[in-house]
């Protein structure tokens, strides 16, 4: 088992235990699935979106080559800055080398996933540059030290009480834990450093191919924030991200906010085109663009797994994974958590280390049935079973499922098997759930069933 | 009930698939269904060499030691004009992944064909047979638990609920989280027990929130898991298959 595995079991056996952690976590993503099922039900026909959704970004995805050259070839001709990151450290250090040039020192963000992945936050101020999160939820998390908690509600996990709390003591009074009490205290902060930073750097919903632009979507404004207020301004995101048309958008947006966050549409949902152009009063006089690869193209050559691409990262596939519901968004020590995380996080790090995050799943499907971009999320955790069996075999457990197979492949061995248990069942009541208990993992919770004397099989030879 | 002596019936033999845990756990809901499919006018047939479906070894992904499995059911299936599985995620393996794991080998036609004539218990009943009432009496409070490969992989959301409906002095309450999974999962349940039991307890409180007296699904695994859990934490509600309730006369 490796280190990771053993991490994620450590923090699934606290997790679980923390009865108020699964019931802040149940009561939030019940809410939202509510939220969600009311917006499903107001589109004429969600399958079909559903469908429509997966066709574009399949169709996005599938040509990407093309996609890309367009839009970077469009976006450049209102001048634009595209950059070609290959890998993480790259991305990070095009972005640092931007900010130095500018002789900047304050740096505002506002959500990135893509910049949790590429670690930017940490990096730029290892460069010694200031950087602070502008969304409320990231901001919370940032003040926590802590990794986002999910990708659309960062601090899912925190109840507001230890909001206000944590507001008290990094930020000074806040007079209650009402959201907008919590919000205006964030704010009072968060302008302040609005205005005094230099640079922004911003994520991407969707970039779109046919007009060379950006489209971000968010509910709070601080993304419109980061991207007009200072004079510079860097878009950082996946070459995945991706859509043919800005008609896409017409569909793409709506299926977003549903699967998101249960809305009709978000708050704000803004296009960039370029910096600043002649005439204009407002915006950047600086727009850089940095693409990512971070081994997307791998995922790409992957003909099986290649839908994992299509992810416009609404995190509906976490919401409703009784397993992320109940280990939580850090357990899985990964930047993409929940079942699309358990898919990606083997194409970007090696299945050796991340197989046990496909293990870490009883194949519900829950999260395929969510997913707005038909995605296969549940099978590709089967197929991830199958490549680490084939790329690394366990050999005991190669030889427990040779031994089943003996086992259930010639019926009177498996009439003894039968047998076998009905007269070992009394004894286990003896050592039911002590060390000595071979289901111990089984029984420390759980009770087994009697075993009946006379199988099915049993019934069926003697009633002939 | 279907009049089995009516003009125009067409008696079936069905080879009845009773996966190994029920076999030798839930032997009752096995003679469930044999009771209901005889009742209904068919032929039964259970071939000794039809045990398990392989899914454990394919789950873990150990599709080498899982294909002898698979191939023994399969052959044994060859000639079955109609296969009936007791158990949804055993349905799903059956007809979903036997034509995965044979992709490209002689079996491959096979495993199509088989999967094309495999149905699980309760969509054999109702989009098969087109039965609905099995004339049967069950009174109590019921809430209906979906396995989630039935659920998902096979879309047999209806079919268990239709067969409820026409049980007499059964009263059926739907869970607000009845599509949840119990967390079972075949070896997850020993490798994550602690995912797998905290699972299990949001699945049973909402169960229990019906205020129902049983549990009622049609994958015995899962109620294998639930049961479990119930039993430790001394809960009255009891679990009982499918295939058991349709049986009471």
């Amino acid at each position: 088992m490796t280190g990771n595995a053993k991490k994620f079991l450590r923090e699934a056996w606290r997790m679980t235990r923390d009865l108020r952690h699964r019931q802040t976590v149940r009561t939030a993503l019940e809410n939202n699935e509510i939220a969600r099922n009311q917006r499903q039900a107001a589109f004429q026909d969600w399958p079909a979106a559903r469908q429509a959704a997966a066709e574009t970004r399949w169709e996005a995805v599938n040509q990407l080559d093309q996609h890309l050259t367009v839009f970077a070839e469009r976006i450049a001709l209102r001048g634009t800055k595209v950059h070609w990151a290959s890998t993480d450290m790259e991305a990070c250090q095009i972005i640092a080398r931007i900010i130095q040039t500018k002789g900047a020192r304050y740096v505002i963000k506002s959500k990135s996933m893509t910049g949790e992945e590429i670690r930017l936050t940490q990096a730029l101020e290892v460069a010694g540059f200031e950087v602070v999160e502008s969304d409320l939820g990231e901001f919370i998390v940032q003040l926590r030290h802590e990794a986002p908690y999910h990708p659309v509600f960062p601090a899912l996990h925190l109840a507001r009480g230890e909001i206000k709390e944590l507001f008290q003591r990094e930020l000074g009074d806040v007079p209650s834990d009402s959201p907008e009490d919590l919000a205006m205290a964030a704010r009072s902060v968060l302008r302040e450093k609005f205005l005094a930073a230099e640079v922004g750097i911003t994520g991407a919903n969707f970039a779109i191919a046919e007009t060379g632009m950006i489209s971000i979507t968010e509910n709070e404004g601080n993304a419109r924030l980061t991207a007009t207020l200072p004079k510079t301004m860097i878009t950082l995101l996946g070459i995945e991200k991706i859509l043919p048309r800005l008609e896409d958008l017409a569909l793409l947006m709506p299926v977003l906010a549903t699967a998101g966050t249960g809305q009709a549409m978000t708050a704000y949902n803004t296009l960039y085109g370029g910096p600043r152009q002649f005439g204009e009063n407002d915006g950047p006089t600086e727009f850089h663009v940095v693409l990512l690869d971070n081994r997307r193209t791998k995922i790409l050559a992957d003909v099986e797994q290649r839908d994992a691409l299509h992810c416009i990262r609404c995190g509906a596939c976490l919401n409703v994974c009784p397993v992320f519901r109940n280990v939580g968004g850090h357990a899985y020590g990964a930047t993409y958590s929940g079942p699309i995380g358990a898919v990606l996080m083997p194409h970007r790090r090696g299945l050796p280390d991340w197989k046990h995050l496909s293990e870490a799943s009883t194949l519900c499907g829950a999260c395929t049935e969510a997913c707005p971009v038909k995605i296969d999320l549940h099978h590709h955790l089967l197929q991830n079973r199958r490549n680490a069996v084939r790329k690394q075999v366990s050999y005991l457990e190669q030889f427990r499922y040779d031994v089943f197979t003996s086992l259930v492949n010639h019926s009177l061995v498996w009439s003894l098997a039968k047998k076998s248990a009905w007269l070992a069942w009394p004894l286990h009541k003896i050592v039911k759930g002590t060390v000595l208990d071979p289901v111990r993992a089984w029984s420390r919770a759980r009770d087994l069933p009697p075993v009946p004397r006379e199988s099915f099989k049993d019934w069926w030879r003697t009633r002939k | 009930m279907v009049a089995f002596a009516s003009p125009g019936f067409d008696r079936m033999t069905v080879t009845l698939f009773i996966p190994c845990f029920v076999d030798a756990l839930f032997p009752r809901a096995g003679i469930g269904m044999v009771h209901i499919l005889e009742r209904l006018g068919h032929k039964v047939v259970c071939p000794a060499a039809l045990v398990c479906c392989g899914q454990p070894a394919f789950n873990a992904g150990y599709w080498e030691e899982a294909r002898p499995i698979a191939a023994q059911t399969l052959d044994t299936l060859k000639d079955a004009e109609a296969v009936v599985i007791g158990s949804g995620s055993c349905g799903a393996m059956v007809k979903k992944f036997y034509p995965q794991l044979f992709a490209k080998t002689r079996r491959e036609e096979l495993a199509l064909q088989v999967a094309a004539r495999t149905w699980e218990f309760s969509d054999f009943l109702v989009n098969k047979l087109e039965v609905t009432d099995v004339n049967a009496r069950f009174p109590a409070r019921v809430t209906f638990h979906d396995g989630c490969q039935g659920l998902r992989e096979l879309g047999l959301k209806q079919p268990p609920r239709t067969l409820l409906a026409e049980v007499r002095e059964l009263e059926l309450v739907e869970m607000s989280e009845a599509e949840d999974c119990c967390g079972f999962g075949g070896t997850f349940a020993v490798k994550f027990p602690m995912i797998s039991t905290a699972m299990g307890e949001v699945k049973c409180a909402s169960a229990l929130e019906t205020g129902a007296d049983y549990i009622v699904s049609n994958d015995a695994s899962c109620l294998l898991q639930i049961q479990g859990l119930l039993s430790r934490q001394g809960a009255k509600i009891k679990t009982i298959h499918l295939a058991e309730v349709l049986d009471q006369q």
